[in-house]
């Protein structure tokens, strides 16, 4: 079973040389940690900020630049600035080469819940619905499975959607999944130590796996 | 050259009434018009839509106008950061629509641009679709959203001269620029207020023509919402 860099690993390992790529809150923004080295990537930050580069040295955070979870961050060689309206416009034009966002909840058919639950939490959607609308190629990073060991994997999100019929391939702890076309899980790689059976106990969603599954190698 | 410049922020601010649409510029604490905020919470102006990004934390920001409840209903795409804001939302105190931040950035930027409307596909399928016009372009859907039609647009720049031009500095550029242009009175405080002929025509990055009142800010406090270092090695 992997933990929350063992995600953010196994994901980074789908960033190609070239590749503009928009990282959201949580384990996503731990992928930047992963990136595989000797490959050219950029990141966008959709307050408006292409480049993104590390956190400041001590002494050296500027209140003026941040990144979309309002952290202090540095710019890099080449980085560009804009306003708000260019930046979901590089996003909805499909400029961005791929998206990796946290979920709540997936569905078998590729809808993602991750901005609302209603009457406990209502922080708001921010720039997710626009990337998951626009976006040619998403990576979900969630947990398989909640803390009652309850699939998060579904036939049918249970929570208010932030897209529909977007999501294509998603990362858990357990393994690697492909949504297909037609609807259903496609098992592709498992994580290490993690059972096939264990998997398909632990998705509620149609799930179709090959007689053997690798297990995943990470970076 | 036209001169806009004001003496202060409650200069600035004179005609701003109770239950006015504001749009405030700013992306979490960032970019923020401190000094126009500062303004509005000692006029004591109530009943206000407020339109912007995040509604500030606790005790900075727009969340100064919550504490007080001079703001009837809040336009933004995301609000984790303000227990307050929360409180009243979920208590029923506060109107509150959420919408996704590239719809909320461009219904500004339609109305800079003199256009009625946009089509996006963000929220397709979801409660924020509900009760929308749809239209379906090579096969995939949209949503039509208006241009936003504010009273007042308060945004915050690095530079400015007195004719009203506008150059942002890094990040805190986020929606002021789209928002200085969809105001129907926009208001500037900036960091640094010069003469006409200081700034190079090809740097400004709003234009004075959009902008109606400008003044220099003073004591800002640029607060850092999450201060994030890396050790040195």
């Amino acid at each position: 079973m992997l933990d929350k860099n063992g995600i953010a690993r196994r994901i980074a390992k789908e960033i190609k040389d070239g590749y503009y790529v928009n990282l959201g809150i949580g384990i996503p923004t731990l992928v930047a940690n992963y990136i595989p080295t000797g490959i050219n990537v950029v990141l966008q930050s959709e307050n408006g900020l292409l480049g993104m580069g590390p956190f400041p040295f001590e002494g050296e955070e500027d209140p003026d630049l941040i990144n979309a979870g309002k952290q202090t961050i540095t710019t890099l060689p080449g980085s560009s600035i804009f306003d708000s309206a260019m930046s979901f416009g590089m996003i909805r034009s499909q400029k961005i080469d791929l998206t990796i966002l946290g979920a709540m909840e997936v569905s078998e058919n590729g809808d993602i819940a991750n901005w609302k639950i209603p009457g406990k939490m209502v922080k708001g959607m921010g720039g997710a619905m626009d990337l998951v609308a626009s976006a040619k190629n998403i990576i979900v990073a969630m947990q398989h499975i909640n803390k009652v060991g309850e699939s998060k994997l579904l036939p049918k999100c249970t929570l208010p959607l932030t897209g529909v019929n977007c999501i294509k391939k998603i990362v858990t702890e357990l393994a690697v999944l492909d949504v297909l076309p037609e609807g259903g899980f496609r098992l592709i790689e498992r994580a290490p130590g993690v059972s096939v059976d264990f998997i398909k106990q632990s998705t509620s969603g149609k799930l179709f796996t090959e007689a053997d599954v690798k297990e995943m190698e990470l970076n | 050259m036209i001169n806009k410049k004001v003496a202060d922020a409650h200069e600035a601010i004179r005609d701003i009434e109770d239950g006015k649409t504001v749009m405030l510029g700013g992306f979490g604490l960032c970019g923020i018009p401190e000094n126009c905020i500062a303004a509005l919470v000692k006029k004591g102006i109530k009943d206000l839509t407020c339109i912007s990004n995040n509604a500030g934390v606790d005790d900075f920001g727009i969340g100064l106008l919550l504490k007080t409840r001079q703001v009837k209903k809040m336009i933004s795409s995301y609000v984790g950061e303000n227990a307050e804001f929360e409180r009243q939302l979920l208590s029923g105190e506060l109107e509150v629509e959420l919408i996704p931040q590239g719809t909320l950035a461009t219904r500004c930027m339609a109305a800079g641009y003199g256009m009625p409307a946009i089509f996006t596909p963000a929220g397709v399928g979801t409660e924020v679709a509900e009760g929308k016009e749809t239209r379906i372009f090579e096969g995939k859907e949209y949503l039509m959203e208006y241009a936003f039609d504010a009273d007042f647009a308060l945004v915050k720049a690095w530079k400015g001269d007195t004719a009203g031009n506008l150059i942002f500095r890094s990040t805190s550029r986020n929606f002021n620029p789209v928002m200085a242009m969809a105001g129907k009175i926009t208001i500037a405080e900036v960091e640094i207020l010069v003469e006409p002929g200081e700034l190079d025509p090809d740097h400004i990055h709003t234009p004075g023509v959009y902008v109606h009142r400008i003044f220099q800010g003073s004591a800002y406090e640029k607060r850092i919402e999450q201060r994030t270092v890396r050790t040195q090695d």
